[in-house]
């Protein structure tokens, strides 16, 4: 862990930005597939902490959690694919606005 | 045979039942033979037990089953048979079969023919249950099942919606009498312990006293009773209107049965009445003031059914006076011959009405002497035995009446007085009618005459009119004897000559005009005299005032339900906040989004010690 000696809390505050730049796309885009890529983003910068924190402490946990994050963004992204395909059929665009049929 | 008298009221009533389920597809000869004939059979049965008792006159008693058992409290259904019941019997399947009979011929253009005798029959049954009822709370069934047929029949013809009013107001204003009637019930049955009538009359001389109160209010909730069921002051406004109804129904359950059943009632409990002396005078004042009020609106009648719908509440009235005197065997005696005339006067109007296309104003009939002559003869039979014209049946009965009214200490000459004027308006009323129908000039043609089915009921209901007096009651057993003094002879000679003096005026005014009244009736105060007896002395009209705008107001006033406006209230608020947060479920993922986003921030901030 020498020469590149990064402080944690650089790090963190670099997946803390991810993050928030993910949750800011999610709540200000309308196309679902920008907002799946700002999902993507979101775990991508948890997944970032995880892993410099199991190095800052030298355990092999961090890495593991982000094996399982990778496959859940995976899963995610089929399952979220075929939303976007079904969304497409029916209501011909891929704004989320339109698809509000739920409204109380 | 005296095993055989359930049987009476049971065929009328498996006939009824036969005719509501199959009647729609039964041919019109089977439900005429199946409506008449059940009747006639039971008709039949009775004549026979009528032989068998008349032989051996010992009143008996028949338990078919225990109604309920209650605690002490057992009524069978028991039907208790002595004269009286024989004679109310005799009446109800007797002149009912001739009724049945005409109906056949006055009914048989209507589409609801079957419905019609389902009805009828099932108002003989309830009828002879009431009549033969051995305890009060059956009586009470039979009560009840006439005045639904009444409602039923009233409200016949249901397409009009005056008729289905007039059906309404009798059933709710006899109610008012029933309900009183139930409360007479109550309080017998909790002061002595049993509803069966015999049992009743023994308990109550061994507990009461004559003159207490106990059996005056009892007396007095029955009277309520009678009153209602039998149109007497103040509950007859529903009878002229129950006119409404087909002219047979008017002569069965209006005139000569259902009617005279509060009649039968006092009779049945005479014994009660007899321990208070009081309700006795009230029954007689009510019957006496009745028979006047509507002797005197009858005078003014026009429509040919009201003029006899009066004349029926007057009769009563008469019935009511011979009971309150303690005439019992007279009062029955003028029910059985009221029977007759009356529905004998009824038959024959509505052979007039059937013929004359459905007319009831009296002033457009006229000159039918000598085209319908079975039904001129059968209404100057009626209406000489209605006026009490000498050696008529009404003539024996109402005889009675008076002179046993004079003896009565006290009143007696009053009531007497009273009851002689009744006769003397009865008289002219009834030939003011037979004038101005059968005599004159005709109005209106008819457009065909009588056919047997209705010239047969007729004549035989002539006979009786005419020779009914002649029956002697078997009724010595049942009521205590009335007292065998005679009054002076001119009381009697009074008596017999006013009915006849009442035709001649009628005569003189109606047929021959030598008496001039016009100039006398035209006077302004005559004139509004005479619309305040047409309109039945204004009852109607206060009863409207006091009970009926009375209860519509309120009605419209609960309708809008006050007492639910806080039940309302809360329904209100919980939906105004309900659409408050419907607002915030707007299908719109990002906002979820950003509210979640927020509550995140929110938590954070006070986790970590923002706040």
């Amino acid at each position: 862990m020498d020469g590149l000696n990064i402080p944690l809390s650089h790090i963190l505050l670099v997946s803390s930005l991810l993050f928030a730049v993910g949750m800011l796309g999610l709540m200000m885009r309308r196309n679902i597939i920008f907002i799946l890529m700002s999902l993507e983003v979101m775990l991508n910068s948890t997944a970032l902490a995880f892993v410099a924190a199991g190095a800052h402490w030298g355990q092999p946990d961090g890495q593991i959690v982000f094996m399982l994050i990778l496959s859940v963004a995976a899963a995610e992204v089929a399952v979220g694919l075929g939303l976007v395909l079904q969304i497409q059929r029916r209501f011909k665009s891929l704004d989320m606005d339109n698809a509000n049929r739920m409204q109380g | 045979m005296r095993q055989l008298i359930g049987l009476i009221p049971l065929i009328p009533l498996l006939s009824s039942v036969c005719l509501m389920l199959l009647g729609s597809r039964l041919p019109r000869l089977w439900i005429g033979l199946l409506g008449v004939g059940s009747v006639g059979l039971a008709a039949l049965l009775t004549g026979l037990t009528a032989v068998d008792f008349l032989a051996n006159p010992e009143p008996f008693q028949l338990t078919l089953w225990v109604w309920m058992q209650v605690g002490n409290f057992a009524p069978g259904v028991a039907f208790y048979f002595d004269g009286l019941t024989l004679v109310m019997m005799s009446v109800i399947t007797g002149v009912g079969f001739l009724i049945h009979l005409f109906s056949t011929e006055f009914m048989e253009e209507d589409k609801s023919y079957a419905r019609y005798f389902a009805y009828l029959n099932m108002f003989v049954a309830a009828m002879l249950i009431l009549v033969m009822a051995d305890n009060l709370l059956l009586l009470y069934l039979g009560w009840e099942g006439v005045g639904v047929c009444s409602y039923l029949l009233v409200g016949f013809w249901y397409q009009n919606s005056a008729n289905g009013q007039a059906a309404r107001k009798a059933f709710i204003v006899t109610r008012i009498g029933d309900t009183a009637m139930a409360l007479g019930l109550f309080l017998l049955f909790s002061e002595l312990g049993t509803l069966n009538i015999q049992a009743l009359g023994v308990a109550a001389n061994e507990t009461w006293q004559v003159g207490d109160k106990l059996p005056l209010i009892a007396c007095l909730l029955l009277l309520a009773g009678a009153v209602g069921k039998s149109a007497q002051l103040p509950l007859h406004t529903w009878l002229p209107d129950a006119m409404a109804g087909p002219t047979p129904v008017s002569a069965l359950i209006h005139a000569a049965t259902m009617v005279t059943a509060g009649v039968y009632l006092i009779a049945r409990t005479h014994e009660l009445y007899l321990l208070a002396p009081i309700a006795m005078i009230a029954v007689a004042l009510v019957g006496l003031t009745t028979s006047l009020m509507a002797a005197f609106t009858a005078l003014t009648q026009r429509d040919i059914k009201r003029i006899l719908a009066y004349s029926t509440i007057s009769q009563i009235g008469y019935m009511f006076l011979a009971l309150g005197v303690g005439a019992w065997s007279a009062g029955v005696f003028h029910l059985m011959t009221h029977a007759f005339f009356k529905a004998l006067l009824f038959l024959g109007s509505g052979a007039i009405i059937h013929c004359l296309h459905h007319e009831h104003d009296i002033f457009k009939m006229g000159g039918l002497r000598t085209r319908m002559p079975v039904t001129f003869w059968s209404f100057m039979i009626g209406s000489a035995a209605l006026a009490a014209l000498p050696m008529t049946s009404g003539f024996f009965s109402k005889d009675q009446i008076l002179l046993q009214a004079y003896q009565v200490d006290g009143i007696g000459p009053w009531l007497w007085l009273g009851g002689l004027l009744g006769a003397l308006l009865t008289a002219i009323y009834s030939f003011r009618l037979v004038f101005v129908v059968f005599f004159g000039k005709a109005n209106t043609e008819p457009d065909r005459d009588t056919g047997w089915r209705m010239a047969l009921p007729l004549s035989l209901l002539c006979a009786l009119a005419l020779f009914g007096g002649w029956i002697m009651l078997p009724v010595a057993e049942v009521f205590p004897v009335a007292s065998g003094l005679h009054p002076a002879h001119w009381v009697e000679y009074v008596s017999i000559a006013v009915p006849v003096v009442g035709v001649v005026i009628a005569y003189l005014v109606f047929y021959s005009g030598q008496l001039p009244v016009d100039g006398l009736l035209n006077r302004p105060s005559m004139q509004s005299l005479q619309r305040f007896w047409h309109s039945g002395w204004g009852l109607d009209a206060l009863y409207d005032r006091l009970f009926v705008r009375p209860y519509y107001a309120l009605a419209a006033l609960l309708k809008g339900e006050p007492v639910d406006a806080v039940y309302g209230l809360i329904v209100a608020i919980n939906q105004t906040l309900n659409g408050w947060l419907a607002e915030g479920q707007s299908g719109q993922m990002r906002r979820y989004l950003i509210s979640m986003v927020f509550g995140l921030i929110v938590v954070l901030a006070i986790l970590l010690g923002v706040f």
